[in-house]
C-alpha cells in the first residue's frame, strides 16, 4: 500500500456519524458508517444518544470534513439547528452537515434552509448517500 | 516566553491551547503534509516527555472502557489527559470505522481531556510515526498524561513499544492456556499486565498465569511487569492499575533506563525517517531510469537474476561527496 505521506491531497475523507437526541435506533446510522467506509473513507462513529454539544466538539477535535446525523425521534428541528449554530459559534460553520431520517418534508425544507446540505429519508440509496458525501465534504487547502 | 514570536502561527495556536489548532495540525501530520514540519520542529524543543502510555491488546479486551476510566481516575485527581486511539483501515476500500470514542464519557465542556481517533492507514510504520509526532504536539500543548489505544491486533500493537513510555497489555480470563503467554510478540512488550474483565469467571487462572510468566523472567536492576485485576462495570482495579503504571515511569527515572530507551526510540525514529527518505529518492530516481530497463530486460529474459541486477543498479548510483 502507498503510504499517505506520497499523497498530501489524496487523503481520506474524514466524517463524523452521529445520533443526537434519545431514540436508540441505530441500525441506519451504522449502514451508513459502513457504506461511508467501504467507500474509503474514515468514519469516526460517535454512537447514540449525543448532545448538540458533544457532537459539536467531536467534529473539532476529530477535525472532520463533514457531519452526518441520524434521528428517529422527532426532535430534528431542535437538534439539527442547535449542531449549526453551535459550530457556527466555534467558527466551524463550513463543516457540512448532512441529515437522515424520519423527517417531514415541510422539515426537511426549513432544515436545508437553516443550511443542513442534504437530508436522506427512508428509501435513499447507499450509493446516493455516498455519492452526496463525496460531493459535499470539506475541501481542504 | 522568549522567541515565541518566532514561533508558525500554528505552533503558537497550540501552545496558547487553542484545540482546533492542535486537532489540524495532527491531520496534517497524519497526511504527511510539508506544513507539519515547521510546526513540528518548532514544538520539540517545548516538550517535556509526559508520560505516553500504550495500551495494547486484542479486540474486545476492553481497551477502550479502560481508557475511559482512567480518564476519570486522572481527572479526578486533576490530571489532563490526551487521547489518541488507533483503529483499523481496510485493506481493500482504505476506509475505517473509528469507534473508541463512544466508551467515553465526560462533560463536553471539560477542557482537560481531548479525544483523537486515528486509523492505521496500512503501514504499520507510518501509524507508529504518526501517533509518535501526535503525541509531541499534545505534550507541548500541556497535558499531563498521554494514552495511545492501538489498533488491537498483532506486529502493529507491538510497535506502541516505539512510542510509549510505558505499555499496557490487556487481557481478558479464556484467551488461552499458559503456553498463549510464551508466545513472541505482545507478552514480551508489557510493562504493566491487565487482566480486565476480572468479574468474569477465570479471571484467577489467567492473572496466575501472567504472575507465573513475570516471575520466570525477573532480572536484577531490570523492570518486572506488574500484573493487575482490572473490571470497568463497577470499575475496580483502576487505582491499581494507574499506581502500575506511574510505578513504572519512576523506575525509567530511578534506574536511568528512560535516558536509554529515548535515546533508542529516536533512533529507530530517526533511521525511519531516513529511510523513508532515501526510499521515496529512490522510487524517484528508478522511474523511468534507463539502466532499470536495460537490466530489467535481461532479468526477463532470465540472463540476470534480480539480486545481481539490484547490485548493480545500487554500484552504478552516484555517491554524494
Amino acid at each position: 500500500m502507498t503510504p499517505p505521506s506520497r499523497h498530501p491531497r489524496g487523503h481520506p475523507i474524514r466524517v463524523l456519524i452521529a445520533k443526537p437526541g434519545l431514540d436508540g435506533h441505530d441500525r441506519g446510522a451504522k449502514v451508513v458508517a459502513r457504506a461511508l467506509r467501504d467507500a474509503g473513507m474514515e468514519v469516526i462513529y460517535a454512537g447514540l444518544r449525543q448532545t448538540p454539544e458533544e457532537i459539536v466538539r467531536a467534529a473539532l477535535e476529530e477535525d472532520v470534513d463533514l457531519i452526518g446525523l441520524s434521528i428517529l425521534s422527532g426532535a430534528h428541528m431542535a437538534l439539527f439547528p442547535r449542531v449549526l449554530s453551535l459550530l457556527k459559534q466555534e467558527k466551524a460553520g463550513r463543516i457540512p452537515v448532512f441529515a437522515g431520517g424520519i423527517i417531514p418534508d415541510e422539515d426537511a425544507r426549513r432544515l436545508r434552509k437553516a443550511g443542513i446540505r442534504a437530508i436522506f429519508g427512508p428509501g435513499t440509496t447507499l450509493e446516493e448517500i455516498v455519492a452526496t458525501a463525496r460531493k459535499i465534504a470539506r475541501r481542504r487547502a | 516566553m522568549s522567541g515565541s514570536s518566532r514561533l508558525p502561527p500554528a505552533a503558537r495556536a497550540i501552545l496558547r491551547g487553542d484545540r482546533r489548532a492542535l486537532a489540524r495540525s495532527i491531520t496534517q501530520i497524519e497526511n504527511g503534509e510539508p506544513s507539519a514540519e515547521p510546526i513540528l520542529a518548532s514544538l520539540y524543543p517545548r516538550t517535556r516527555g509526559i508520560p505516553v502510555v500504550g495500551i495494547a491488546g486484542p479486540l474486545g479486551v476492553g481497551k477502550s472502557s479502560l481508557i475511559n476510566a482512567l480518564i476519570a481516575r486522572l481527572r479526578s485527581h486533576g490530571k489532563t489527559v490526551a487521547v489518541v486511539a488507533v483503529d483499523p483501515s481496510s485493506p481493500f476500500s482504505g476506509g475505517s470505522v473509528l469507534g473508541d470514542r463512544i466508551r467515553i464519557e465526560r462533560r463536553p465542556d471539560d477542557e482537560g481531556v481531548f479525544f483523537r481517533s486515528m486509523a492505521s492507514r496500512g503501514a504499520s510504520g507510518g501509524v507508529a510515526s504518526a501517533t509518535l509526532e501526535a503525541a509531541r504536539l499534545l505534550d507541548a500543548a500541556g497535558f499531563d498524561v498521554v494514552l495511545v489505544e492501538t489498533v488491537g491486533s498483532g506486529q502493529v500493537d507491538v510497535a506502541i513499544r516505539e512510542i510509549a513510555t510505558t505499555s499496557v497489555v490487556v487481557l481478558v480470563p479464556h484467551l488461552g492456556d499458559e503456553v498463549q503467554t510464551l508466545k513472541a510478540g505482545l507478552f514480551e512488550i508489557a510493562d504493566v499486565f491487565c487482566v480486565n474483565k476480572s468479574d468474569l469467571p477465570g479471571a484467577d487462572t489467567a492473572k496466575r498465569d501472567l504472575d507465573d510468566l513475570v516471575a520466570q523472567g525477573t532480572h536484577e536492576g531490570r523492570w518486572t511487569p506488574v500484573v493487575v485485576a482490572t473490571s470497568t462495570i463497577a470499575p475496580t482495579g483502576i487505582d491499581a492499575l494507574w499506581e502500575a503504571i506511574e510505578s513504572h515511569e519512576r523506575f525509567l527515572d530511578s534506574s536511568g533506563a528512560r535516558t536509554a530507551s529515548e535515546r533508542h526510540r529516536l533512533t529507530v525514529e530517526i533511521v525511519g525517517l531516513v529511510r523513508e527518505r532515501v526510499g521515496r529518492e529512490l522510487a524517484e530516481r528508478l522511474e523511468g531510469d534507463r539502466e532499470l530497463r536495460t537490466l530489467l530486460d535481461q532479468v526477463v529474459a532470465r540472463s540476470l537474476d534480480p539480486r545481481t541486477a539490484a547490485r548493480k543498479l545500487h554500484l552504478g548510483f552516484p555517491r554524494d561527496e
